[in-house]
């Protein structure tokens, strides 16, 4: 146990006298985080539209106006055709253009129904689909408000001349949903699987970059002619390490409450128990990518390429069920998944520990199994 | 020796009492590389035993295997008494080892290098100190730069002292002086004379004839196969012929002359001389150097000299590695 204090000292004295290391370690999470939470996000603000109110009536100006108030959309163009409209998409002046016909009123009054259209420019399908479901949304809420109902003809078309969008297309009920409110919670979602991933990066990669380093240097080499043995080599080196991903992790909490303001309903003791579980399983990755290579490029390629799986199939970019079966099935066993779910139900829903006992039960597993695997891996390469 | 062949037939291999080495018949191959075949040896304590041959010749593999590195295909090898595969921890406590490349750590300062590998093997450096004084001191007033800001010279007393700071029983040290000035190679080769002296065993490896000649024995190595182990002046006896220092010029024209001599046995450069050996071992020598002088006089080789010499360790190696490749 000397050994493992002075093999720790040592594990500190070169991390922190790396400038690099103490720097990056406050600026990733700080930058990653706001960076990827804002980048992550299909929030839509402040679509240009194009207003082509055949109508003129006073109900037609209140679904402009609705629409307007709301701040996700400018009218900042009108005319009296939609042929002009079409020529704005066209030159993307608008993000798009909503069609009022003539008689609006009167069948709203009449039939307690009214049409209007709505065409996008749907060459970012992703941001279009976002709003098309703000503009729906609004209108349902102001056909509420008119006690009637309001069916907007949607047509999503994009801004060729050729191809221009029929009118009549096809008439869609308008619910609302939760649905709609998910950009506001979007980030909450969001910047707690951010928050994984980063200490996913930052885990592995420090790990594996750390034990190269002394490979390259020869020092491993050096230690192993030393009464040290492996696993108080590997646990000094893991120890420090492990620390400052949880450091990594306080820092971006922080900045996940006061910059994002993330909910925190359930316990941050829970939320670091799971990260030290889970930390366990990203450093024995990355314990297992250094024995495997020999050069600190070697271990970043690596590293990165197990990453990509490992991100993409954990259910943070894309739902797991979407997934084939042998995917999924992959995805259950990832611990990075059951980490997120953690975190979320966590701090969103503030649930406690018999809530996610499952989650923790998986995750000390997962730790235990992947940092067997990485020091056996270790011990064989010495023949 | 009768036949003109050098390489002795397997000998059977004397173990010194208390041989603190012993090696028998060990291979190692890395892949289709043949790194160590059937090499056998023992160090006698408080030797100073020299590994000498060039590049590729195994020296690195063997000294792994002997520091527990790596495990040995087939052969056994024992350190202090202890085998380097089933008793690793017995050994590495008592070895002191320092790899061909510098392997400390570049930031880490002097000191602070030579503290931690102090304390890894439970001790400090304060206890280690006496041992170390003598080639710490001269690094002594650069302790606070950080260790890969040294200079090569001074990189190498660092790694010697970091070596011995322990108090091992047995130094092994993989070509210490490889890219080290010619100054801070004769002052290393003395600090290795004053630790044999406090009666360390010390294995080292050099791909330098001269430094050769400072070990008590050397095992010159090629290819993974030990060549022939002796005292250094016992090796350079061990040439099998006449040998003559030949000097003249301009130099390519002379050795083209020397090897046209009906009588030439083998005619190798050696800095400013050519080393000749004549093929007929009884003809006396006065009468080879009178006969060369002509020989190339003949061939327009006006200033020319040439004496009979001792062959040196250099000499025999060449001999031996010629057999080697035949």
């Amino acid at each position: 146990m000397r050994a493992l204090r002075f093999l720790l000292r040592k594990e500190f004295l070169q991390l922190f006298r790396d400038p690099a290391i103490v720097r990056l370690l406050v600026m990733i999470p700080i930058v990653q985080l706001i960076v990827l939470a804002n980048a992550a996000t299909f929030e839509v603000k402040r679509a240009r539209m194009h207003v082509v109110d055949l109508d003129r009536s006073t109900m037609s100006r209140g679904a402009v106006d609705r629409l307007v108030a709301s701040g996700r959309f400018v009218a900042s163009e009108a005319s009296g055709s939609t042929a002009q409209g079409d020529d704005a998409l066209m030159r993307r002046t608008v993000e798009l253009v909503l069609a009022i016909p003539a008689g609006f009123e009167r069948d709203l009054v009449r039939d307690r129904r009214g049409e209007v259209q709505l065409l996008m420019n749907a060459e970012d399908g992703a941001a279009a689909g976002v709003t098309q479901a703000y503009a729906r949304q609004i209108l349902a809420a102001y056909a509420a408000e008119l006690q009637v109902r309001l069916v907007p003809a949607v047509a999503v078309g994009r801004a060729r001349p050729e191809a221009p969008p029929a009118r009549g297309v096809p008439r869609v009920e308008v619910r609302s949903r939760g649905w709609y409110n998910a950009e506001l919670d979007y980030r909450h979602y969001m910047v707690p699987g951010i928050l994984v991933q980063l200490l996913t990066i930052v885990g592995t990669l420090l790990t594996a970059l750390n034990i190269v380093r002394e490979k390259e240097a020869g020092t491993l080499d050096q230690l192993n002619v030393t009464p040290v043995s492996r696993g108080v080599f590997i646990t000094a080196k893991l120890l420090p390490l492990w620390l400052i991903a949880m450091v990594v992790l306080s820092i971006g909490l922080t900045v996940a409450r006061f910059v994002f303001g993330v909910p925190m309903e359930g316990s941050l003791v829970l939320v670091c128990a799971g990260a030290a579980l889970y930390l366990v399983a990203a450093l024995g990755i990355g314990l297992w990518v250094s024995t495997v290579t020999e050069t600190q490029q070697q271990a970043m390629f690596v590293n990165f390429s197990i990453l990509m799986v490992y991100l993409l199939m954990s259910g943070l970019f894309t739902p797991v069920s979407a997934m084939p079966h042998w995917a999924q099935v992959v995805a259950n066993v990832n611990p990075m998944r059951h980490f997120i779910t953690l975190m979320r139900a966590v701090l969103l829903k503030g649930a406690g520990l018999p809530d996610v006992a499952p989650q923790l039960v998986v995750l000390a597993v997962s730790g235990v199994v992947v940092l067997a695997v990485a020091m056996r891996q270790y011990h064989k390469r010495a023949d | 020796m009768s036949a003109p062949a050098v390489i002795a037939p397997d000998a059977p291999l004397v173990v010194p009492d208390g041989a603190p080495v012993v090696v028998r018949g060990l291979r190692k191959t890395f892949g289709a590389t043949v790194a160590l075949d059937a090499v056998s040896f023992a160090v006698a304590p408080g030797e100073l035993f020299g590994l000498v041959g060039p590049d590729g010749g195994g020296k690195t593999t063997l000294f792994r295997i002997l520091t527990t590195l790596l495990v040995p295909e087939a052969g056994t090898a024992t350190v202090l008494g202890r085998d380097v595969v089933q008793d690793l921890w017995g050994i590495r406590s008592r070895v002191g080892y320092m790899p061909g490349r510098f392997s400390l750590y570049p930031d880490l300062s002097v000191e602070e290098n030579l503290r931690f590998f102090a304390s890894v093997f439970g001790t400090t450096l304060a206890a280690g100190y006496d041992l170390i004084a003598p080639i710490y001191r001269q690094i002594e007033p650069f302790k606070d730069r950080r260790a890969g800001a040294l200079s090569g010279g001074m990189k190498q007393k660092l790694a010697l002292s970091c070596a011995l700071v322990h108090r091992p029983e047995i130094l092994f040290l993989d070509e210490p002086t490889t890219g080290v000035d010619a100054v801070s190679r004769r002052e290393f080769w003395d600090l290795l004379d004053e630790l044999r002296r406090s009666g360390l065993t010390i294995v080292v490896s050099t791909p330098y004839m001269d430094e050769a000649a400072r070990c008590q024995r050397v095992a010159l190595m090629q290819k993974g196969r030990v060549l022939a182990i002796d005292a250094p002046d016992a090796i350079g006896s061990r040439y099998p012929r006449p040998l003559f220092a030949v000097h003249g010029l301009p130099r390519h024209a002379l050795i083209e002359a020397l090897r046209a001599f009906p009588h030439a046995a083998s005619v190798q450069p050696f800095g400013d001389t050519l080393h000749y050996a004549d093929a007929r071992s009884t003809h006396p020598a006065d009468a080879v150097v009178a006969e060369l002088l002509a020989w190339v006089r003949g061939r327009g080789i006006t200033e020319a000299w040439a004496a009979p010499i001792a062959p040196g360790i250099e000499d025999t190696f060449i001999a031996l590695m010629g057999e080697a490749a035949a």
